[in-house]
């Protein structure tokens, strides 16, 4: 559907304003059910039996004590689950080791017990005899020959001629144009450099819990919490071998997802125990789990190299990337090459990418998976060109930013866009003004996400008072429901409060892709549009039947149906609840449904301004202002689209300062926990102030873009940037933890700046 | 049905011997993408596995029936996910 004519004319009612949201008193009060609040009439728990070892062969698992412990209901292992030769067979071997312990933490096998105490007695009892094998959990070591191989049929793909030697490298990618090296040859100044990301989780508060009912007939229902209740069902049925109609998922309240959870893990466990035992069986991950079994993100390796002339345009750049996605392939390293340079018009652009896997969890999604790790490394090194050939940050990013018409690096035109914009919007910004004191400094970065849309199914129904449901298939986890009652009430023309936005069971609707790619409000919310209009059909039919004239002789105004004109004939305007007060009488029901494949989802970008201060002491890094100006098409929720900003902001300033993976010698990982794995807290950031700009996106019909994913994107380089202007030397890997800061202060034996 | 320019990103280049570009007559995605993997068998499998096909800029992931035009920028690009 295209953007309504015209965009700039186009006045709205309700979208745009900032109403609270409809779950909101639930959380606050402690009425939410979140997926550890479910329960059933005989609850059995749910325990996994998890590797200590990083990489192990599973010579043979003996899980007869366990069964014979009084209490225990049933036992799973790989046995339990049929072997694939298909996609699922990564998700089905992470989810239940068959052969191999790939990982500590990779599930060996699973008990349901009457009591918690009863579950973990019965996991101590399960005697799995493990071959230790050689692990490798970094990157670069991982890709080196000689490097302990994890699977013996990973022969890299993307390389002519095919290898005939198995290895940990999955799969080698390129995007660009132009000739680089001629480029190169063109440029004034040429910087380049290595840089480190560590793995970050996701960070969700609520960790992965689950409740399944597999009856003896066959037939099942789940509860859980996840970004997708409609993969969880065809993940389960498909690993469980059962019908998918036999299956139904409902998602719970989520504490948070942020891409953690688009894939399952302990839910076909939970189902395979529950099936066994016939009774429900409930599994929470803790905290231990989630960090050492549940996805991160990759960590990364990369080198950028870029040329600009001397009036400041960038001639040629070009980066290798390498990412490991744990233990299977699947890093996000294409996205990650295909953003490296995608805020920037660029006439010679080649990046390289490896999918390495390492003996670490298998990486999930993480808000633009892929992106924040190149764009740390390539907006590290425009910063430190932009000081080289003495531009301000913002002006050397002006100079080069891409817009409309720009070939992109990763092949596409880019159609309208905001980039530019949120860079004027920065510049603009009085914090861009503020002054710096001693030992401070700030940074610039800009960051690009594709944003998807994909299947979408929504039900709207009119209710005999006038009010309105609305059924949607996508998990809320950023305030959409709120967005989705907006825009329904805006078609309607009624108040917001009038509409009631749920998510519904994978029973009660048709198919949705899970809830990423920043494609719900876009997705989900095209898909209210449509069925609102298909609503507003079928209500001026009514209208026109009670009248007795035609039906195109009626139009929808202001939450009326009103005849087309003085031809049409003179009747009252009847109002949607007075229409369907008597819908009984009129043709049954009034529904508005849509289901499609929501595409032309526009791209957003963003940028940010950091300004930090370093205790030249302690190497700790505190952070004085942050600003995010980022493209947002049409603000559909003000609040809660800012509040996707900041939050993006906050989670890229962990990763920046403090978040990661510490593996030790022996492979295991040494913090896992949120004592020793730091995200920050309220106490370590200062008020994120926003600039919401908006471009629209010609894809939808109020200019919609995604925004979820964007704001993630520049902080770690815009933090990094910042912490180089204060400290005067370039730090190449985050997290800038105060140990490393201080490290690099007394290696280069200077001071901060003053 | 249209004579189409189709552009190949990243991995799927490999897959069709280095080759970038390819003319194509179809008058929508899915039949872009059969005509194609005939022309380069190797590129099926792929093909089949899903791909992401920018059309003048704007990602298509999933909708066969989106229609196409001589004058499209077509780039097809390997299949995408988000967070």
């Amino acid at each position: 559907m295209p953007l309504d004519n015209p965009p700039a004319k186009r006045s709205f009612k309700t979208v745009g304003t900032r109403p609270l949201r409809p779950d909101g008193l639930d959380k606050v009060t402690g009425r939410a059910r979140f997926g550890a609040d479910a329960t059933a009439p005989g609850l059995l728990v749910g325990r996994i039996l998890r590797s200590p070892h990083a990489h192990a062969k599973i010579k043979s698992i003996d899980i007869s004590k366990a069964l014979a412990l009084q209490g225990v209901k049933a036992v799973v292992t790989s046995a339990d689950f049929a072997d694939r030769t298909d996609g699922l067979r990564d998700v089905l071997v992470n989810v239940m080791a068959r052969d191999k312990a790939l990982y500590e933490g990779h599930a060996v096998a699973a008990v349901a017990a009457s009591t918690a105490e009863v579950a973990r007695k019965a996991l101590k009892l399960i005697k799995v005899d493990y071959e230790v094998l050689p692990h490798v959990t970094d990157v670069d070591e991982a890709m080196k020959p000689g490097a302990p191989v994890l699977h013996d049929d990973m022969f890299t793909k993307g390389v002519e001629p095919a290898p005939t030697k198995a290895s940990n490298i999955a799969l080698r990618c390129e995007f660009g144009h132009g000739d680089v090296e001629a480029g190169f040859k063109q440029a004034a100044v040429i910087l380049e450099d290595s840089f480190k990301t560590e793995a970050t989780h996701q960070g969700y508060i609520e960790p992965h819990a689950c409740l399944a009912n597999i009856a003896a007939d066959g037939q099942g229902e789940l509860w859980c919490c996840t970004q997708g209740h409609f993969m969880v069902r065809d993940t389960c049925a498909q690993l469980l071998g059962i019908e998918v109609s036999k299956l139904r998922v409902t998602a719970s309240e989520i504490g948070g997802g942020f891409g953690g959870k688009t894939t399952v893990f302990i839910e076909p466990v939970a189902c395979a125990l529950s099936k066994k035992a016939g009774r429900p069986v409930k599994i929470v991950m803790t905290r231990d789990e989630v960090f050492k079994a549940s996805g991160p993100t990759s960590s990364a390796s990369m080198d950028v190299k870029i040329g600009v002339s001397k009036d400041g345009r960038i001639t040629a750049a070009s980066a290798t990337l390498r990412y490991q996605g744990g233990a299977f392939a699947g890093s996000p390293v294409e996205m990650g090459a295909m953003c490296a340079f995608a805020c920037y018009d660029l006439e010679n652009v080649k990046v390289v990418g490896y999918d390495v896997v390492c003996n670490r969890p298998k990486q999930a999604a993480y808000r633009a998976p892929g992106a924040p790790m190149a764009a740390f490394a390539v907006e590290s090194i425009m910063d430190s060109l932009a000081k080289k050939i003495g531009l301000d940050p913002i002006d050397f990013r002006l100079k080069n930013a891409a817009k409309e018409g720009t070939k992109s690096s990763y092949g596409p035109t880019f159609g309208p866009i905001g980039l530019v914009e949120t860079l004027q919007a920065c510049k603009a910004h009085k914090n861009y003004a503020a002054k710096l004191g001693k030992n401070q400094g700030r940074g610039v970065s800009s960051g690009f996400w594709f944003n998807f849309g994909g299947q979408t199914c929504v039900s709207l129904n009119v209710n005999i008072d006038g009010t309105v449901g609305l059924s949607v298939g996508t998990p809320d986890i950023g305030g959409s429901r709120a967005s989705m009652s907006l825009m329904a009430a805006e078609e309607l023309g009624i108040a917001y409060e009038q509409v009631k936005t749920i998510i519904a069971d994978t029973a009660s609707l048709g198919y949705n892709d899970v809830t990423d790619g920043s494609r719900v409000t876009f997705a989900s919310g095209l898909a209210t549009i449509h069925a609102a209009r298909d609503a507003i059909k079928k209500l001026c039919a009514r209208a026109a039947k009670t009248w007795g004239i035609p039906e195109d002789a009626v139009v929808w105004e202001a939450g009326h149906a009103k005849p087309a004109g003085k031809n049409a004939g003179e009747f009252e305007p009847l109002s949607l609840a007075e229409i369907a007060a008597t819908v009984g009488n009129t043709g049954g029901p009034v529904a508005g449904h849509c289901e499609f494949n929501a595409e032309n989802a526009g791209p957003a970008f963003a940028s940010h301004v950091v300004d930090v201060e370093v205790d030249p002491a302690t190497g700790r890094t505190t952070v004085l202002r942050y600003l995010i100006a980022q493209d947002a098409g049409k603000a559909i929720h003000p609040t809660y689209v800012e509040g996707q900003f900041q939050g993006g902001a906050a989670q890229g300033v962990g990763w920046a300062l403090n978040e990661e993976y510490i593996y030790g010698a022996d492979g295991k990982l040494q913090n896992a926990g949120f004592l020793d794995y730091r995200v920050p807290v309220c106490s370590d950031l200062p008020m994120i102030d926003t600039v919401i700009v908006e471009v629209p996106n010609p894809g939808h019909p109020y200019g919609v873009r995604g925004v979820g994913e964007a704001s993630i994107v520049p902080p770690l380089a815009a933090v990094a940037n910042a912490v180089s202007d204060a400290v005067g030397i370039r730090l190449p890997q985050v997290p800038l933890s105060p140990p490393r800061v201080l490290a690099a202060l007394t290696k280069d034996g200077r001071n901060a700046k003053s | 049905m249209a004579q189409l320019t189709v552009q190949l990103g990243g991995t799927l280049q490999s897959y069709a011997g280095g080759q970038k570009t390819f003319q194509v007559e179809a008058s929508n995605i899915r039949e872009m993408l059969t005509r194609l993997g005939q022309q380069v068998p190797a590129l099926k499998a792929v093909l089949d596995r899903g791909v992401a096909v920018a059309v003048d800029g704007q990602i298509i992931r999933e909708a066969w029936f989106h229609p196409l035009t001589a004058g499209n920028e077509i780039f097809l690009l390997p299949k995408l996910a988000g967070g």
